[in-house]
């Protein structure tokens, strides 16, 4: 995707090396303006790097970056006055209480004392952080933390919102909150840039996903192109053994790819592509054929299905893989 | 989180454009980085119980324990050792400097400080400006466990404020000195064991005992360590006992001049390089 001009964020080149070790080789990266993207890559990959540098907190050894029109080397002071920043090691004063750390930042800001305290009454209610509001954070959850750190980068509008693995390590409540948070900042324009190891997070908020391995971008596109140039899978797993022939051919007929029989499991798994079939069509093409299925499963290809596709080999840690169903990746 | 988890939020006031706006805007970031790290002891009065300890555990240990079998030219020993330990005590205030400024660095809230659009030297002249806060209580109970064991000034009201002023002036350009090693060593368990390194750096001085019964290497460094001659300053300034032949060395002579050159000398070397640092610190 080539930058256009009205661009919020791009980059170009970036280089970092750190003691040996190559953490960006050349990353270009463009976000419009109002959209979310998501950087999609394992541990290691350089989406830290990338954040830290678009955030002005590290200085790239070549290429250039720009947020809001503004360089961020030459002219940092200008991007740190449009940018939001909230990260997987949440940025907060462990030392104090949440709504201490939230009227701190607010009169970093410039508030005037009375709007940062009216401010940090809002967004601690907003988050449910209320009634920890007046307990010392080093006492807080992994969660809890991070909806303090994300409302430590709301105080005021930043147009643009870094967020380094914002749901990294949190429970499903905690990760749908943050979701949420995320949907209504997109909603109201804010320009996000989310670095995530997760497929179905950059498949829920991102309009664009670009790739990241080894400080590259690899692939991009929006999740509907990436999934339907990965595929994912659907797996039927049948009440009578005898079924499962008739199950192949149908799926083979729906699908157009062949599909794996697992007599033990009574299971048959098939690749799919994108949209081509839906839930609700697999089931009624079966209970019209007389298969009587236990379960039907459509599953998103995950970030390991991603990588195995691009690059021919899955994630150095495994970080991303969904056990059982790993046969159907591929 | 409520439905309508975001109001709209207010925009940030615009960065200020003229010289003396950007002044201010600084001096009230650091006002707030000064209310921060005061307020760290609402929720940590542990460290505030420690400082207030210490002070006590000094006269006690020094002037009675190992004070009964000291001899000074004077006589009264807790009179000789009382300036001693307001040097110490603006010394060994280093540490939680450098405990704080290390710990501060190696979590991700520095961070979140660098990507604000605050003034950056806002944060080490901040830091710098709540230790000479915490650093005029904690001089505060020490001359009060000095009162309360006997210890009385002897000197003219000017001289006892030009000796506060000495020592608050000190335990300033040492907060940058703890600083700028806290911005170096970014790992608060690296900071914990650099501690009892303090310990030599304020008795190998006059602080306890007078050099002049010293090995002759031993006092060279004791008679031209810092801490040596700030307690000449004290003793000066406050009229307490002198040892004799303490005017040997040249900073032991002149001891209020010599404290206020290692005072310009701590701050045109900490200053620059912390706020350097800070603004430039990367991981």
């Amino acid at each position: 995707m080539p930058a256009r001009d009205d661009d919020l964020i791009v980059a170009e080149g970036l280089y970092k090396r750190f003691k040996g070790t190559e953490a960006l080789r050349g990353l270009d990266l463009s976000v419009p303006a109002g959209t979310v993207c998501g950087l999609l890559g394992p541990n290691g990959a350089g989406k830290t790097t990338t954040v830290r540098i678009l955030a002005t907190l590290t200085r790239p050894d070549a290429g250039r970056a720009r947020v809001a029109g503004h360089d961020v080397v030459t002219h940092a002071a200008r991007v740190r006055a449009l940018i939001g920043l909230a990260g997987q090691h949440a940025a907060v004063d462990e030392k104090l209480s949440g709504r201490d750390n939230l009227r701190m930042f607010g009169r970093l800001y410039h508030l005037p004392g009375r709007l940062a305290r009216q401010r940090a009454d809002e967004l601690l209610a907003q988050f449910s952080l209320g009634e920890a509001a007046d307990r010392v954070v080093k006492g807080y959850s992994g969660g809890m933390r991070r909806k303090l750190d994300l409302a430590a980068s709301l105080i005021v509008a930043p147009p643009v919102l870094f967020m380094d693995e914002p749901t990294t390590g949190l429970d499903p409540r905690s990760r749908s909150d943050i979701w949420t948070g995320i949907t209504e900042l997109a909603d109201a324009g804010t320009t996000v840039l989310l670095t995530t190891q997760y497929m179905d997070e950059a498949d829920r908020l991102a309009a664009q996903i670009a790739v990241v391995d080894a400080g590259q971008v690899i692939a991009s596109g929006t999740p509907g192109e990436l999934k339907s140039a990965i595929g994912g899978s659907l797996t039927v797993v049948v009440s009578d053994g005898g079924a499962l022939g008739a199950t192949a051919g149908l799926l083979a007929r729906m699908t157009s790819a062949r599909p794996a029989t697992d007599p033990d499991r009574r299971r048959v798994t098939v690749a799919v592509r994108g949209d081509s079939v839906t839930l609700a069509g697999v089931a009624v093409e079966l209970s019209r054929a007389g298969v009587q299925a236990e379960d039907i499963t459509l599953r998103q290809p995950t970030l390991d299905d991603v990588f195995l596709r691009l690059t021919g080999r899955t994630t150095e840690d495994g970080t991303a893989a969904r056990s059982g169903t790993r046969q159907a990746a591929a | 989180m409520t439905p309508a988890m975001l109001t709209p939020a207010m925009l940030a006031p615009a960065a200020p454009r003229t010289r003396s706006a950007r002044i201010r805007w600084a001096l009230a970031d650091g006002l707030t980085v000064v209310w921060r790290d005061l307020r760290h002891l609402k929720y940590q009065p542990g460290e505030l119980a420690g400082a207030l300890i210490f002070p006590a555990l000094m006269v006690l240990l020094f002037g009675y324990v190992f004070g009964s079998a000291i001899t000074v030219p004077g006589g009264n020993y807790r009179e000789y050792l009382m300036p001693g330990l307001f040097a110490m005590t603006a010394f060994t205030g280093v540490i939680a400097t450098v405990v704080i400024v290390a710990g501060d660095a190696a979590k991700g809230v520095m961070d979140r400080f660098r990507s604000m659009p605050m003034a950056r030297v806002a944060v080490p002249f901040g830091q710098t400006g709540a230790d000479v806060v915490t650093g005029t209580v904690a001089l505060a109970i020490m001359i009060g466990c000095g009162l309360a064991v006997g210890w009385r000034p002897h000197a003219s009201a000017p001289d006892e404020l030009a000796a506060f002023g000495l020592l608050v002036l000190l335990r300033y350009a040492l907060s940058w000195t703890g600083v700028f090693i806290g911005l170096t060593v970014r790992n608060e368990e690296t900071a914990d064991q650099l501690v009892p390194l303090i310990f030599p750096v304020t008795m190998i001085s006059n602080t306890f005992v007078p050099t002049t019964n010293m090995p002759a290497w031993l006092r060279t460094i004791s008679d031209w360590n810092p801490v040596s001659a700030l307690v000449a300053a004290l003793r000066h300034l406050l009229g307490s006992a002198q040892a004799p032949g303490a005017a040997g060395a040249w900073p032991l002579a002149h001891p209020v001049l010599a404290s206020l050159l290692w005072a310009a000398l701590l701050l045109a070397l900490f200053v620059p390089l912390s706020v350097r640092r800070y603004a430039t610190a990367r991981r």
